[in-house]
């Protein structure tokens, strides 16, 4: 059964005068992955910048609207707790560069000052680093830094960072646009089997890439969303012009 | 093809070439210079008994600097204390609110400081230190001190800070780190090096300041380690001795010349060590 862990409701966002994010309505359908695409400067990175409320660091942010984790707003709760339970990885790999690779993964409950038994720890390491299949790439040197790893390791650090904290959402933004295809077929193969377990929002350039991993996909042009459905549908028999536009190269 | 026009090229780089390090080496020889003549001056007066024993009367053969040694490190100590957390927390403020009205005001009260003479430091000091506490003391010139290295050490944590990509910050946010443990956890961390640096060589620097200890620290020709009585120091000894009319004393100046410079060229030496090995890498 298929049910809904976000809806964002009436949302809309922006900087100073300028509105970037246009009443954007929709749902997430929870152990998917949905897709945001869209060209650039459409306002894809500030929509998943909301659903974890970084975009409110930025300055000038402005933003009205609901978004709905599990039925609560997450604007009416503590953005900690809600950075929490949507964890997200960006465009460019960022592991902490004074930390291990140990210590990145669990660099959450370090941060936050949550302590763990060394048992605790131990586990946690290895599932996540399993997750996000690079444990077999750094078992043996757990405890150099971070960033001796090659960008693509890096990025898959960063996940397993997110992972770590066992989120209800993984938001990821453009997270193979810095790597090498390789590597990003690595991430893709790694989110389908995430699936079984978390729910993944991934903010894409790359259509071809939405089109191999979404279960969903929402098209944004402009600030408005144009369109949103199964992956399927919208590959296949777009309803709206301008997304059959974007998917057959017209623009974008 | 125009052969001709390649060779007068390659003769040009040459030339060049040969400028350049000319001129580089020249750079270095006031330092070798000084350090030739110290070593020559300085050299033959040191033995053990010049880093324990206290100055002699003069007239009287041998002595040592021990007081003046200590001096340097209590009141260096001093400033180290008073103006390093201070440094940190401003370094702190201006790196993280690069644009406010406020920290722009403090951006040119320091940059205003640090054009100050050591000297007016010295009278400051001698003015709100010294006078109120009716007499020179070890934290007068501890303060003097300190004066002069806020401006040093604050510039290269704020900039040391700055260039700590936003990404580190976002990630940790990303985590549900709150603001003030992102700082503490993220953004001091990866730029502890650079600070570390920045505070060693303000050290090497007011290891070496004498205008500010003249009111203030004094100089005492006995050993002393109570901060609130005059102690001397290395550079004030030096400038003591090196006026007086004693041949005997110019060898003790030029002794604590010597020392001075290689606490200098220690302290220095441990910040090149110190930013390599922690040296973090985005």
């Amino acid at each position: 059964m298929e049910s809904d862990i976000l809806r964002i409701e009436n949302f809309y966002a922006g900087f100073g005068n300028s509105t970037i994010l246009k009443n954007i309505n929709f749902s997430v359908v929870e152990n998917k992955i949905t897709s945001i695409m869209g060209p650039s400067g459409c306002g894809k990175t500030t929509l998943i910048r909301c659903i974890n409320r970084l975009h409110e660091f930025s300055p000038g942010a402005t933003f009205s609207g609901r978004i709905l984790l599990r039925g609560e707003d997450i604007y009416s709760i503590n953005p900690i707790s809600v950075r929490r339970k949507i964890g997200m990885v960006f465009q460019r790999p960022n592991p902490f560069p004074n930390m291990s690779i140990y210590d990145n993964v669990i660099s959450g409950y370090i941060l936050n000052g949550i302590h763990l038994s060394r048992e605790e720890k131990e586990r946690v390491v290895t599932t996540s680093l399993k997750k996000a299949g690079l444990w077999e790439e750094v078992k043996d040197s757990l405890h150099r830094r971070g960033t001796f790893l090659s960008g693509g390791q890096q990025q898959r650090l960063c996940i397993a960072r997110a992972l770590a904290m066992n989120p209800d959402i993984l938001l990821l933004d453009e997270p193979t646009s810095s790597l090498d295809p390789k590597s990003t077929l690595l991430i893709e193969q790694l989110m389908e089997e995430l699936k079984q377990t978390i729910t993944t929002l991934i903010v894409t350039h790359n259509i071809s890439q939405a089109a191999r991993i979404s279960d969903y996909v929402a098209f944004l042009y402009l600030g408005e969303l144009i369109e949103f459905g199964p992956s399927n549908k919208i590959f296949t028999n777009p309803e709206n012009k301008k997304t059959e536009e974007y998917l057959t190269g017209k623009f974008g | 093809m125009d052969n001709k026009n390649i060779s007068k090229r390659i003769f040009k780089d040459r030339i060049f070439t040969v400028c350049v390090t000319f001129l580089a080496f020249i750079a270095c020889l006031p330092l070798l210079g000084i350090l030739f003549l110290i070593i020559k001056n300085g050299a033959s007066s040191i033995n053990l008994g010049f880093f324990i024993h206290l100055p002699k009367p003069v007239g009287e053969e041998g002595g040592g600097i021990a007081n003046a040694i200590v001096g340097t490190f209590i009141v260096v100590g001093i400033a180290f204390l008073i103006a390093t957390p201070i440094s940190l927390l401003t370094g702190i403020f201006l790196s993280e609110n690069r644009k406010s009205r406020f920290s722009e005001m403090v951006r040119v009260s320091i940059d205003i400081l640090s054009g100050i003479p050591s000297i007016v430091i010295g009278i400051i000091a001698y003015l709100w230190v010294v006078k109120p506490m009716k007499g020179f003391s070890a934290l007068s010139g501890g303060i003097a001190l300190a004066m002069i290295m806020l401006p040093v050490v604050i510039k290269s944590a704020e900039e040391t800070l700055k260039l700590i990509p936003y990404s580190l910050r976002e990630a940790s946010f990303a985590l549900g780190v709150p603001y003030y443990r992102t700082v503490l956890k993220v953004i001091l961390p990866t730029g502890f090096s650079g600070i570390i640096t920045g505070v060693l060589i303000a050290v090497a620097r007011i290891a070496g300041e004498t205008a500010p200890l003249l009111f203030t620290a004094f100089g005492n020709p006995f050993m002393n380690f109570n901060i609130t009585k005059p102690v001397n120091a290395l550079p004030l000894l030096v400038f003591n001795y090196a006026t007086s009319p004693y041949e005997q004393w110019h060898k003790i100046a030029w002794g604590a010349a010597f020392i001075l410079i290689i606490i200098v060229f220690v302290v220095n030496i441990l910040a090149r060590m110190i930013s390599k090995k922690w040296k973090v890498t985005f």
